[in-house]
């Protein structure tokens, strides 16, 4: 049962970049066209839920030395090269998936949103499976939101006349804070 | 201690990544083939998917892929490139035609009736979305631009109210054609210079008085190409270009001007309408003549036959 709360929490209540406004930066970025908007997500959840598996064991070695600190440089250091190892596994092993999702993976490596749910993993005492749980839910929930962002956009760059002054990235700005605020009606699903 | 534990810990975990990454990418280093590197360098770079690829990169692929791709896809770097292609897959390029976007409409601000002025952004998809344009002709040319934006060459201008190619800088990459809601643009040979600049499938009536320039789909050029190379369908005229000889016979005849032709000048064009006209008039005196002829020997006949009977 807890699982479950786990994922819808972090997919509506939690959900990245609406509510917790990590990982704008692709949010706002790949949002452009449903296709790469959707790969982007996958690669997001499949790095998240990679990421977490390995870190949260150096966690608990960092706190076997007592220098739980140094979380966050080891976490990006860590992360990083894991990411760079997965694109070139990926571009030897499966070329088919990576077509698809490897041009998302540079751009991921250093995502606060992923470094974010390996330290929230953390700090909410999760054990090692709810650990991958909430990461998949983070994930879930990242591609939802790039899912109606993309939506949006695309009815909203060629549709509507929108004034000269808001045009580009002051629009998506305003239509990301409005979906922001839509998503806020899911606070205290859970309290 | 407490300093040289983290210090040696971040410096094991960073080695450890280097390490592993190195060999990594020894171990999963993948092979570019040297013909996709070649390749690759020779096409421009353009990245506009004129020739039916994801990029340059993708069209190289396809043709390491599988060799009996044809080199003559990039319309970008035209036949030197695909000369170029061609030598480094060791095959012959065939014959390349250049091709270029042609708009079919020439409803010009004083061809084509007005329904409403339209005063909004400036995007051809929006003015559609207002019963179809603001020109009363449903098919015709917006005018707004989108294909003017949509080009990466500033090959394409809207002139009067109509998107015009320029045929020099146009490199038929067909992003025009894409980007027009209307369907307008279509990619032609550059050799194909007589064309029917009309895309109203209306009726006769109805299309002319949305635009005095419509095809009407009358079939006069149809009767008056020598070659055949004319069919009327859908209430449009289309010109096959395999049988065009580009006498301009069609354009001197076509009652409303819809036939563009850019090869003769207007001097000649002229000279062809006359001709036809005197050979229109030849005709129709020759057909005088036999018609006068015919009832001449009808009455001759009947009254031989009446004189038969009286005698």
């Amino acid at each position: 049962m807890k699982l479950i709360i786990i994922i819808i929490s972090m997919v509506l209540v939690n959900n990245y970049p609406l509510a917790q406004f990590l990982g704008i930066c692709p949010f706002l970025g790949v949002s452009k066209d449903l296709d790469s908007s959707v790969g982007m997500g996958i690669a997001v959840t499949f790095v998240m839920v990679l990421a977490t598996a390995v870190t949260w064991p150096i966690q608990q070695l960092l706190n076997s030395f007592g220098i739980g600190y140094l979380q966050t440089v080891v976490f990006i250091l860590v992360i990083a090269a894991l990411v760079q190892l997965v694109e070139m596994f990926m571009k030897k092993s499966m070329p088919a998936l990576y077509k698809s999702l490897g041009i998302f993976l540079p751009l991921i490596t250093t995502n606060c949103a992923v470094l974010g749910v390996c330290i929230t993993n953390i700090d909410s005492n999760y054990n090692y499976l709810e650990s991958l749980v909430n990461a998949f839910g983070a994930g879930i929930g990242f591609l939802f939101a790039m899912i109606i962002m993309a939506g949006v956009r695309s009815k909203l760059v060629d549709q509507s006349r929108i004034p000269e002054s808001f045009r580009g990235v002051p629009i998506i700005l305003i239509t990301a804070a409005i979906l922001s605020l839509s998503f806020m009606g899911f606070n205290g699903m859970f309290s | 201690m407490t300093i040289i534990i983290p210090v040696a810990l971040v410096v094991i975990v960073g080695l450890l990544a280097s390490c592993m990454l190195s060999f990594a990418s020894k171990v999963f280093a993948v092979q570019e083939d040297p013909l996709f590197v070649d390749l690759r360098a020779e096409l421009p770079g353009a990245n506009c998917g004129g020739c039916g690829f994801a990029g340059c990169d993708d069209y190289a692929h396809a043709l390491v892929d599988n060799p009996e791709t044809s080199c003559t896809k990039c319309s970008v770097g035209g036949p030197a490139v695909a000369k170029k292609l061609a030598s480094l897959m060791g095959q012959e390029a065939g014959d390349l035609e250049k091709k270029i976007a042609f708009v079919m409409c020439n409803g010009t601000s004083d061809n084509a009736a007005k329904l409403y002025d339209y005063e909004d952004m400036t995007s051809c998809k929006a003015a559609k979305q207002l019963f179809g344009g603001s020109k009363q002709c449903p098919y015709g040319c917006i005018g707004l631009g989108d294909c003017v934006e949509a080009c990466q060459f500033d090959a394409i201008r809207i002139i009067d109210g109509v998107a015009v190619v320029g045929r020099d800088y146009c490199v038929s990459c067909g992003a025009c054609a894409k980007a027009c809601p209307q369907k307008l643009i279509k990619i032609i040979p550059e050799s194909a210079k007589v064309q029917v600049r009309c895309h109203n499938e209306q009726k006769g009536a109805d299309a002319k008085k949305a635009c005095s320039a419509a095809c009407i789909g009358c079939g006069m050029c149809a009767k008056v190409c020598p070659k055949g190379a004319i069919t009327v369908e859908n209430n449009l005229s289309v010109i096959d270009p395999a049988k065009c000889i580009k006498c301009g016979m069609c354009v001197a005849k076509c009652p409303t001007g819809a036939i563009q032709d850019v090869l003769h000048t207007a001097e000649q064009k002229e000279k062809i309408k006359n001709a036809l006209k005197a050979k229109e008039a030849k005709e129709a005196e020759k057909r005088k003549e036999a018609a006068l002829k015919a009832k001449a020997e009808k009455e001759a006949a009947a009254k031989a036959a009446a004189e038969a009977k009286n005698g």
